[in-house]
């Protein structure tokens, strides 16, 4: 326990510490709570682990058929999972269609050419829009964004749950943060390289883009990667919007429901414990909780392998 | 003529600066437009919701009201006794009965047996609306329609969201449906969640920013938080499923503690989803408080040392009034995020009908989102009516909260 005997001045010239009861029961306590979350991250992958192993421990499912199946349709004992990530993938990919160029336009302007007011009042906006929360969302899906694609492209083409439409507004509430993350990416790059880079004869859009974001990729990078992390784990729109039933299939104006679609569906009836339908979202949910944590570990190496770093 | 010659430069020298600006030019406004982008959103997304919140709708009512009319006066004016009379007049004995066993009428105000009086009897039903927008441009267009297509119907332009729908508890009937319940729960379940999250998150916090040096085990601990801040929240919902609402069921559904629930919420009660919130909150809540406590200057603890503190005497006299009021605000901004969670809350098992207010932590539950998406998710339009309603009572709530929050910080922000 080293760190403990820090916060105290070290025994020197024959001074004996004392002993405080009370010191050492409070920073107990301290590290207690200062554990607990390891105790939460324990619990998450334990029981998910459990369940999700009952689940493999079933007859007729086999991790293999669960990651390659195209069929998931629990009362004919069908467990692929397929038909759920391929929907969350183009869920993802369309917020990612949105958010990544608008994000980072945002971004730049915001960084490199907005005036400290333009500023001051662009940046509470996106806040805003950061902060409302995703069930909203879910509603102007449904409500807006479904409506306005049936009208441009036709009735019969998009259907009234559509991946699409969940996976646009979800680019909506992607972009703030994608935008916030790689504004300070690009602020902290010091003014020195932009005005080496303006000494050169630079203009402001090369600057901009050939020295500050070059310079500041290595944290545009990881806003890009915990924006798809997001958008994986984002339900309430693709609860609302994206429709219920798995559906393996590539067209983006199909209903077909997600990973986290299909838990909420699932668990929203009253779902007795130990069935196959009730093991069955611990194994969805242990895939997504690997894949977002992948994402995340790996956006945080990003930053740290690649940061340049400026004096 | 035999001057210096100059030399021709060997490479030709373009001047294309003028282009170069041209094409500078033209980004910015591609870039001036992603950030409109945002803009249009929030505008569209707020006009969306506000122009489904309020609009003409007609109503037809299934039974006459002007014959439940009781010694000559009409029965939005009649008082408590009269309309139990009409009550029990027109409903089976069963069914007023039952109607008193759920909750007495002695304890039902004049208003609740009215509100019975309509749901029961006079049974109003909307056959037709329209939104905001068309209400208000095309509004004789409207009224002549309806003349024509009901015309015994009664018309009305009704704003959704009034102090009625917000008395009101939730119903089955949209006409008379309200979000009271809804509200009551989600105020029940961030209580819990402040109460779990904060003094957790806040001593966590001291103990990572003032006691923890820098070894393995607080580097694991740090990143450990920092991942947890990233897990969907869906997982959470999973996680509170399997601990609070089944491992510690006799806790969560308060049979330890004597408590007898007569609606069997098995553990799928309030204090369950308080402490899940409370777990998803958590990391959110750590990590702001050290940014809080971490902005406090070390020339303040090296005073507290130099008098002679204790280091936990230091902390507290010195470190966490100083850093309070950005604890606060970062608290207050993980609550609101708290209160806009739904998924984890439907994965749970938050009741989704729910007529009577909570009593109290072992109560069965429904929060303000759990209500939205259970409006949502219904295929009529006044249920979507009642959902934008909702969205408004949601999102003013949110505002009042960070409003609260930038208020804290700008007034009792201090700079060194």
């Amino acid at each position: 326990m080293e760190q403990i005997a820090l916060g105290y001045p070290k025994s020197r010239n024959g001074l004996k510490r004392r002993f405080r009861v009370g010191e050492n029961a409070i920073l107990a306590l301290l590290f207690i709570s200062g554990v607990f979350s390891i105790f939460t991250t324990i619990g998450i992958v334990y029981e998910l682990g459990k369940e999700a192993l009952l689940f493999f421990r079933t007859p007729n499912v086999d991790l293999w058929s669960f990651l390659s199946g195209t069929q998931w349709q629990p009362h004919i004992d069908k467990f692929g999972i397929l038909p759920l990530f391929t929907s969350t993938l183009i869920t993802s990919l369309f917020a990612m269609l949105i958010a990544a160029p608008l994000g980072m336009g945002a971004a730049i302007y915001l960084s490199e050419y907005a005036s400290e007011k333009v500023r001051g009042f662009l940046k509470p906006i996106l806040e805003i829009l950061a902060g409302i929360p995703t069930i909203v969302y879910g509603y102007f899906a449904l409500t807006f964004m479904t409506p306005l694609l049936r009208t441009i492209f036709g009735r019969d083409v998009v259907e009234i749950y559509n991946t699409a439409s969940a996976g646009l507004v979800m680019g909506i509430l992607i972009l703030p943060m994608i935008a916030s993350m790689a504004e300070d990416a690009l602020s902290a790059v010091p003014n020195a390289l932009r005005e080496a880079a303006y000494g050169l004869g630079g203009t402001k859009l090369e600057v901009a883009l050939k020295v500050v974001v070059p310079a500041a990729i290595s944290g545009i990078a990881a806003a890009f990667i915990v924006g798809i992390s997001r958008a994986i784990g984002e339900t309430m729109i693709v609860a609302v919007a994206a429709g219920a039933g798995p559906n393996f299939t590539f067209n983006p104006f199909k209903g077909a429901e997600t990973m986290t679609g299909h838990i909420v569906r699932i668990s929203g009836g009253d779902l007795s414990y130990d069935s196959i339908d009730y093991n069955s979202i611990f194994a969805i949910g242990l895939m997504l909780f690997f894949v977002t944590l992948t994402l995340n570990l790996i956006s945080q190496q990003v930053v740290r392998r690649f940061r340049e770093v400026y004096e | 003529m035999n001057g210096p010659s100059i030399q021709k430069p060997e490479i030709e020298f373009t001047d294309n600066i003028r282009d170069r600006n041209r094409y500078g030019r033209l980004w910015v406004y591609i870039f001036r437009f992603s950030t409109i982008i945002g803009i249009i959103a929030l505008a569209t997304l707020l006009f969306n919701i506000i122009n489904q919140s309020s609009g003409y709708v007609v109503y037809e009512a299934k039974g006459d009201p002007a014959a439940l009319t009781l010694d000559g006066v009409p029965i939005e004016e009649q008082t408590k006794d009269q309309l139990m009379r009409v009550l029990s007049s027109h409903l089976s004995k069963g069914a007023y009965s039952k109607l008193d066993r759920t909750k007495p009428f002695a304890e039902r105000s004049r208003n609740d047996v009215y509100d019975l009086v309509v749901e029961r009897i006079v049974k109003y039903e909307v056959v037709d609306s329209w939104l905001l927008w068309d209400s208000l441009t095309r509004k004789d267009e409207i009224t002549a329609a309806v003349e024509e297509e009901y015309p015994e119907a009664l018309l009305r332009f009704d704003v959704w969201i009034n102090s009625d729908f917000l008395r009101r508890p939730q119903s089955s009937n949209p006409v008379i449906a309200g979000v009271r319940t809804a509200v009551l729960g989600s105020l029940w379940t961030i209580g819990i969640t402040i109460l779990f999250a904060f003094p957790l998150g806040v001593m966590a916090a001291i103990y990572l920013t003032e006691y923890a040096g820098d070894s393995w085990a607080n580097r694991i601990i740090q990143t450990n938080i920092n991942n947890l801040a990233g897990v969907p929240s869906i997982i959470y919902g999973i996680l509170g499923l399997a601990i609070f609402v089944r491992a510690l069921e006799p806790l969560t559904s308060g049979t330890l503690f004597g408590v007898t629930d007569p609606t069997s919420a098995n553990g799928r009660t309030i204090l369950s989803a308080g402490l899940t919130l409370g777990l998803l909150v958590l990391p959110l809540i750590i990590i702001n408080a050290q940014e809080a406590i971490r902005a406090v200057p070390n020339s303040l603890r090296h005073a507290g040392y130099g008098l002679g503190a204790t280091k936990w005497q230091t902390v507290w006299s010195h470190v966490l009034p100083n850093a309070i009021p950005g604890i606060l605000t970062g608290t207050i901004l993980a609550i609101s995020r708290a209160i806009g969670e739904t998924a984890p809350l439907v994965v749970i098992g938050a009741s989704t009908v729910i007529y009577f207010d909570p009593e109290g932590p072992f109560s069965k539950f429904t929060t303000l989102p759990i209500q939205i998406y259970q409006w949502t998710s219904r295929p009529q339009d006044e249920f979507r009516f009642l959902a934008a309603a909702a969205i408004l009572v949601l999102l003013a709530l949110l505002l009042t909260l960070n409003a609260v929050a930038v208020l804290l910080r700008n007034r009792y922000s201090r700079r060194y």
